[in-house]
Formats: structure tokens, C-alpha cells, sequence
């Protein structure tokens, strides 16, 4: 899915050049889980930014699905984004104004869906992640975990190929991040999703099957093909028009990481005290 | 969406909604306002303009005299013999022809009413009426050697007799204003535009009659109506008609005839009337006029303008600059407040409109969702602005003070003044009195009102001032980078 060769990506501060990433060589395949970890301003979000298309490298080539996201037109890069990315972040970033069902269908706008389907699909995701009977509600009325539930529900609304999370526990407490990693990992297990996550938290970072520890730059594995086996790799919706499975209730409301056991990446404590 | 978003977002910033909207509707309501005000005053203006000029009339011609050529004018006056055997009274009533005004033949008159962009030409006689009444005191030894006064008037004038006796008061002096009006030419000339308060204005029939019209405050003054009999230098003219408008600056019409048999100036016109064959042929019209008159003075309703001076003249130079610059000043300011607050909102949304963008919206879109907020706000802006201009317009029509507009019969063609001071020293005075007695003031009420085209002015600012502002916030938000939706933390 994901082959990046070379990459680099240089920021300018002042006078002073700042060397994100350096020289990044890294490939993640159709339904990996990477967790992405390091010190802050280490690059990781530098990471993520190239992976969805949210940023170009300065040298090197990020190629996703067989197209340098390098080298595609703002326009292309806006669809395939659209199409193919959902995106988690740290501090939700909902739309103030618009209630959580308008926050999910914003995702859908693009992708060019009737008001009604748009409606539809963004009732089913709340749906999925819980939020049914919230879908009314404006996001200073939900709590910080339901907030996120709505941002997940906003990324998979569009049933993306690559679920992007940036600390997506990162401002939450530690009863809601269990929560919500135990539903992006259902999610990942249930619908053959990628999912790239950047974490400071190990215990996050445990529940991947690989963890890329990045420093200075550079990219390292930690937890080299050690895949979590998924009980049965779910089809995307979007690729054969299949719904995603529900639960008896109608949602797909993940369990956390079932039969996966846990895995152990050899990070050290001192090093994820680090961060 | 689109909707859906842009109403929340407003509803979200309606505060600065609000302030931006009223910002644009301040400049939008001057602007509207001051553009009545200025189309009012432009329309007291044609009022003025038509009422001292006529609506038939494009051009008036005449042309000044050489100076010195009009030569002292002999200054009858009639010793009377009264009770007192030292006291002596005298009276003159003389009609005097174009002061300073040189006079044009028939002949004249027919060569430019066959120019080609010419329509009809008339001809005017402009004489003035002085009624001098008063004693001499009686001097001893010299009775009867002092002789008539001479000295110009106008081109003369009346005192400047160093031989005669001293008067005395009361002296009397009364003047009043003629004109001739050719008959043979209805549409063009000084009555052409007046409105006929009673009886009736000329017809052809009064080609020689001794039929005199009055302007309506000449009448009031003098107390005459319809019917009545006004005598001219002994002739006696019944009055027909009383008029109002035509600028009152003619006291008195009379047909050119009965006015050239009075001034002795047979054939002879100090003022030539032109129609043009179009509005847009006037200058071509003038053009040729001054080709068979190269020194006359020709002048049109254009150059009138540029001499209404008065309040109305002040209003129309405060509606034109201060107005319009402060409406300019105004409108900018509201356009800028409305841009750097569109800006401004644009920079604490960079975390909203990144996310946007990572959800695989293109710039366009977002630039236009920024375009849209502004232009409501424009548009809302634009609805209070309309009102706050009739609201203006109704208060400059309800404050405003009647408005006074002075010409200078000058531009009229009337000529008088100016030339007082041929006839020696004395003729000083009675020139600068004509010069005072042939400024013309009109009062006109300003009637300012907003029209179809000041709304459409107003909705164009609105989208403007929306345009700019959302322009501006689009423009920020087109520049923000999908990577900033997870950098910015705010």
C-alpha cells in the first residue's frame, strides 16, 4: 500500500533548517496497524502529514497504492484524501457549529454524495460508534470521548482505505482512551482497515503490531512483522459495496483487541518516558 | 451544507456579523443618501436652470459692447413748476436698450436660425425702465443754467453733471426690467418656460399690440392684475397675462415690437434665443453660432450652471465633495473593518478549515464557503444601508432649509452692469445698482430622493463590499496548508 523511499522533509525556522525527516525508507501493507512513536518534534506528525497527503516530502517519493503523492496536482491529492484517507485527531477538530451529524456528513461533501445519502451513511457511522442518539448534538455538548467517537465516525464515513490518528487518545483520560483504542482497533480488525497511529502512548502503541520509532528523523522498527491475526479480514465498503458488519444492535461497536494477544515491542520504559 | 454552515458560522460570529454589516450599511446609507442628496440638489438645479432659462432655450447669444461706444446718453429731465417757487421738481422715464449690450439686426437672426443644427432662433430686446423723480434746490443766480444732467447710464449713468444745480431729497429712482419677445418664434425665449399664474402669456396676435405680460413679483409689487394698465415712457400697455417662474428676471414682457418702438431700436435684438435641432447637437449649435458671431458671448445651460452660486450652489458643493468623500471615506473604512475582520476570522479557523481540507475539500470550496459568510454579511449590510438611506434622505428632506440660487444676469445674456462707469464719476453708482438688481435669486425647496438606481448602487456596494472582504478571508484561507489542521493547536 505504502512504499516511502528517500523521504525527506526540510522546514525552514528563521535561518535555521530544521531536518524533519531524514531520509525515511518504510512501507506499510493493505491492512498493517503502524504505531508511530518518538520524542515531540521528532517528526511523527511530519510522518503522518506525508502518509495522508497533507504534505509534500522535500526529496524522496511516498508511494500509496501506486501513485507518488509527491508529485500529484493539489486537486488530485484533495481526492485522494477524500476517497481514501480518514483522519483522527488529538483535539477532535469538529466543527464547532455543526452538530455531530453535520460533522460527519462535512467528509462526505467532498465526495460529492446526495444530501440524503449524505444523511443516511452519516446517521449509520454514528451508529457504528455509538452515537446514535447524539447525532443532534453540537460537539461543546458531547464529552471529550464522544467527540472523538464523532471524529471517527467523520474518518470512516467514507470508508477510507488508511485510517490516520494522530495522538488520538492523546487529550482524553485513561477510561476513554481505553474506550477509543478498543474501538479503532475494532474497527481496523473488523474492516480491513490501514491504520497508522502517532501515540506518546505506549500502552497505545502496544496494541499495534508494529511500532516505528522515530528519531531524529529517522525511522526505525521496533516489531518487525509481528501482525496481530485478525479473526477475518472484513472488505471495505467502497471496493464491493458491502455494508460493514453490525452488532445485534445495528452498530458496529468494536470490542477491544479480542484474540490478539498482547504484543510486546521491546520498547524500553526509559524510552517512552522519553517522549 | 453550504447553507447549513455558512448560517451556523454567522450565527456563531454574529456579533462581528453584526458590527461588519453595520459598518457596511453606514457607508452603504451614506453613500445612498448623499447620492439623493446630490441628485436633489442636481434636479434643484435643472429647476433653477429651467426657470432662468427657459426649456426651449439651449443658447443664449449677445454680445457685449465696445467699451466707450455706447456714449453718454442724454438725460431729460423736466423741470416742473411747483408751489414753492425755490424748489423746483423734476421727472424723467426713459427706457434704455442692452445696457453694455451690443445689439444684433433681424438679418442676424435669420443666419443662425438656418444653421444647421439650429431649430428655431429668436430674437429678445433686454431694455430697462428708469423712473428718476425729484426736486432741484434753487440756486441763486444760477436758475436755469445747470441744464440737464449728463452722464452714462449703464453705458451712462446720472450723476456727473458738474453744471447743475445740486438735487435734493427724496429723489426717486425706480427701475424695472423689459423684455421684448418675439412672437414669430413661441418655443424659444423668455417665456418659453414660465408657468401663466392668470390670464394668458402672448400669442401671435399681440405682434403690435400694447399688451404687456408681468412677472408675478413685479405685479405684487405694483400691485397690477390682470387688465390693468402699466405705462412705459408715456405708452400704455394693458396687462394680459402675470407669469411665475422664468427666474424673475424680467420684470416685465412686452412684444419685441412695442419694445423696440420704446427703446427707439427698431429691428434691432440684444439677446438671440437658439434651439438646438437635439440635446446632443447643442455644442455643434454653439459651434456655429460663434462662427457668425465670433464675439458674442454664447452661452448654454452648461455655463449657466457654472454661475448659480447661493445656498443651493453651497448644498451642491457640499453634496459633491465633502458628501461624496466622506460616503468614499466611509465606504472604505467599512470595506476595510470588513476584510481584516473576514481575515481575522479566517486566521482563528485555520485549524477548522485545515480539517476541512484533510476531509478531501478543495480550496475552492472553503474560499467560497468564506465568500459566501461575507457576502451575507454584505447583503445584510446592503438591506440596513437602503434603509439608513431613505431614513437619510427623508431627514435631509424634512431639516433641510429652503435653498436660495443666485445668477448673474450676466449669464443670461442680460449684460446689465458692469458698464457703469462711461459716463463719468457719477455713473458709478447707478451701474453698480443695476449689476446688484441683475443678480437673479431663486428659492428652491430640495426634494432628495432615492431612486431605483441608488438601490441598485447600494446592492452593487453590498456585493462589493461582501466581494472584497470575502476576497480577502478567501484569499487567507486558500493559503492554508492541510498540514496545519494538525500542527495548530489553539
Amino acid at each position: 500500500m505504502y512504499a516511502l523511499t528517500g523521504v525527506t522533509k526540510r522546514f525552514t525556522k528563521g535561518r535555521k533548517e530544521v531536518r524533519a525527516l531524514d531520509g525515511v525508507d518504510l512501507s506499510i501493507g493493505d491492512g498493517d496497524w503502524l504505531a508511530i512513536q518518538g520524542p515531540t518534534g521528532h517528526g511523527k506528525t511530519t510522518l503522518l502529514q506525508l502518509l495522508g497527503a497533507l504534505d509534500r516530502p522535500t526529496s524522496g517519493s511516498v508511494v500509496f497504492d501506486g501513485d507518488d503523492l509527491a508529485k500529484l496536482s493539489e486537486r488530485r491529492l484533495a481526492a485522494v484524501r477524500a476517497r481514501s484517507f480518514g483522519f483522527v485527531f488529538q483535539f477532535f477538530n469538529l466543527i464547532p457549529t455543526l452538530t455531530a451529524q453535520e460533522n460527519v456528513e462535512t467528509a462526505l461533501v467532498p465526495l460529492k454524495v446526495s444530501a440524503k445519502a449524505r444523511r443516511e451513511r452519516a446517521a449509520t457511522a454514528l451508529a457504528d460508534v455509538g452515537l446514535a442518539d447524539r447525532s443532534g448534538h453540537l460537539p461543546a455538548e458531547l464529552s471529550g470521548g464522544q467527540q472523538q467517537r464523532v471524529a471517527i465516525a467523520r474518518a470512516l464515513v467514507t470508508e477510507p482505505a488508511v485510517l490516520l490518528a494522530d495522538e488520538p487518545t492523546g487529550n482524553l483520560d485513561e477510561d476513554t482512551r481505553d474506550e477509543i483504542i478498543g474501538l479503532l482497533e475494532g474497527l481496523w480488525k473488523d474492516r480491513g482497515l490501514t491504520l497508522i497511529t502517532v501515540t506518546h502512548d505506549s500502552t497505545v502503541a502496544r496494541r499495534a503490531p508494529r511500532i516505528a520509532w522515530i528519531s531524529k528523523g529517522r525511522v526505525s522498527l521496533r516489531k518487525d512483522d509481528r501482525r496481530v491475526q485478525r479473526p477475518r479480514r472484513a472488505t471495505r465498503k467502497g471496493t464491493d459495496g458491502e455494508a460493514p458488519p453490525k452488532g445485534d444492535d445495528g452498530a458496529t461497536v468494536p470490542k477491544s483487541a479480542g484474540g490478539a494477544s498482547p504484543v510486546t515491542d521491546g520498547t524500553t520504559e526509559e524510552e517512552t518516558a522519553a517522549e | 451544507m453550504f447553507l447549513t454552515y455558512l448560517r451556523r458560522e454567522l450565527r456563531r460570529r454574529r456579533r462581528q456579523a453584526i458590527v461588519v454589516a453595520l459598518g457596511l450599511a453606514l457607508g452603504i446609507g451614506l453613500t445612498v443618501t448623499v447620492t439623493a442628496l446630490s441628485s436633489g440638489v442636481q434636479s434643484a438645479q435643472q429647476s433653477v436652470l429651467h426657470s432662468l432659462y427657459g426649456v426651449g432655450t439651449d443658447i443664449s447669444v449677445t454680445q457685449q459692447a465696445d467699451r466707450g461706444s455706447g456714449g453718454p446718453q442724454r438725460f431729460d429731465v423736466q423741470r416742473q413748476r411747483g408751489s414753492d417757487q425755490n424748489r423746483k421738481s423734476f421727472s424723467t422715464d426713459r427706457v434704455t436698450a442692452g445696457i453694455g449690450l451690443q445689439s444684433f439686426g433681424a438679418a442676424t437672426v435669420a443666419k443662425i436660425a438656418k444653421q444647421p443644427h439650429v431649430s428655431a432662433a429668436a430674437g429678445g430686446l433686454s431694455l430697462t425702465d428708469v423712473k428718476v423723480n425729484g426736486k432741484f434746490a434753487q440756486q441763486q443766480g444760477q436758475e436755469g443754467q445747470g441744464g440737464p444732467g449728463r452722464g452714462g447710464f449703464g453705458s451712462g449713468g446720472s450723476g456727473g453733471n458738474p453744471g447743475a444745480a445740486p438735487s435734493q431729497p427724496p429723489i426717486n429712482v425706480d427701475t424695472f426690467s423689459i423684455e421684448g419677445v418675439d412672437l414669430s418664434a413661441p418655443g424659444v425665449g423668455p417665456l418659453s418656460s414660465v408657468d401663466v399664474s392668470t390670464g394668458r402669456s402672448f400669442t401671435a396676435a399681440d405682434a403690435k399690440a400694447k399688451v404687456a405680460v408681468l412677472a408675478s413679483g413685479f405685479a405684487k409689487q405694483r400691485g397690477l392684475t390682470k387688465g390693468k394698465t402699466l405705462t412705459i415712457s408715456g405708452t400704455k400697455f394693458t396687462v394680459v397675462g402675470v407669469v411665475s417662474g422664468g427666474g424673475q428676471s424680467t420684470d416685465v414682457y412686452l412684444p419685441l415690437a412695442a419694445a423696440q418702438s420704446l427703446a427707439d431700436q427698431a429691428g434691432k435684438v440684444t439677446t438671440i434665443y437658439v434651439k438646438a435641432t437635439s440635446a446632443s447637437a447643442v455644442d455643434a449649435a454653439r459651434a456655429e453660432v460663434k462662427k457668425v458671431l465670433p464675439k458674442a458671448t454664447v452661452t448654454s445651460s452648461a455655463d449657466l450652471a457654472g454661475a448659480v452660486s447661493g445656498s443651493l450652489s453651497g448644498a451642491a458643493s457640499l453634496a459633491g465633495n465633502l458628501g461624496r468623500w466622506l460616503a468614499v471615506v466611509v465606504l472604505v473604512a467599512a470595506f476595510v473593518t470588513a476584510a481584516l475582520f473576514t481575515v481575522s476570522a479566517v486566521s482563528r479557523r485555520v485549524r477548522e478549515f485545515g480539517t476541512l481540507k484533510a476531509l478531501g475539500w478543495r480550496t475552492r470550496r472553503i474560499v467560497g464557503q468564506v465568500l459566501g459568510e461575507a457576502l451575507v454579511q454584505g447583503v445584510l449590510g446592503g438591506v440596513i444601508g437602503i434603509a439608513l438611506g431613505f431614513l437619510g434622505t427623508y431627514l435631509v428632506n424634512r431639516l433641510a432649509p429652503a435653498l436660495t440660487a443666485t445668477v448673474a444676469n450676466g449669464a443670461t445674456g442680460g449684460g446689465a452692469g458692469g458698464h457703469g462707469g462711461t459716463g463719468g464719476p457719477g455713473g458709478g453708482r447707478f451701474g453698480g445698482g443695476f449689476a446688484r438688481a441683475a443678480q437673479h435669486t431663486v428659492e428652491v425647496h430640495l426634494a432628495a430622493s432615492v431612486t431605483i438606481g441608488m438601490v441598485v448602487l447600494a446592492v452593487a456596494l453590498a456585493i462589493a463590499g461582501g466581494l472584497i472582504a470575502g476576497g480577502f478571508g478567501g484569499w487567507r484561507a486558500a493559503r492554508l496548508r492541510p498540514a496545519d489542521a494538525l500542527r495548530r493547536v489553539d
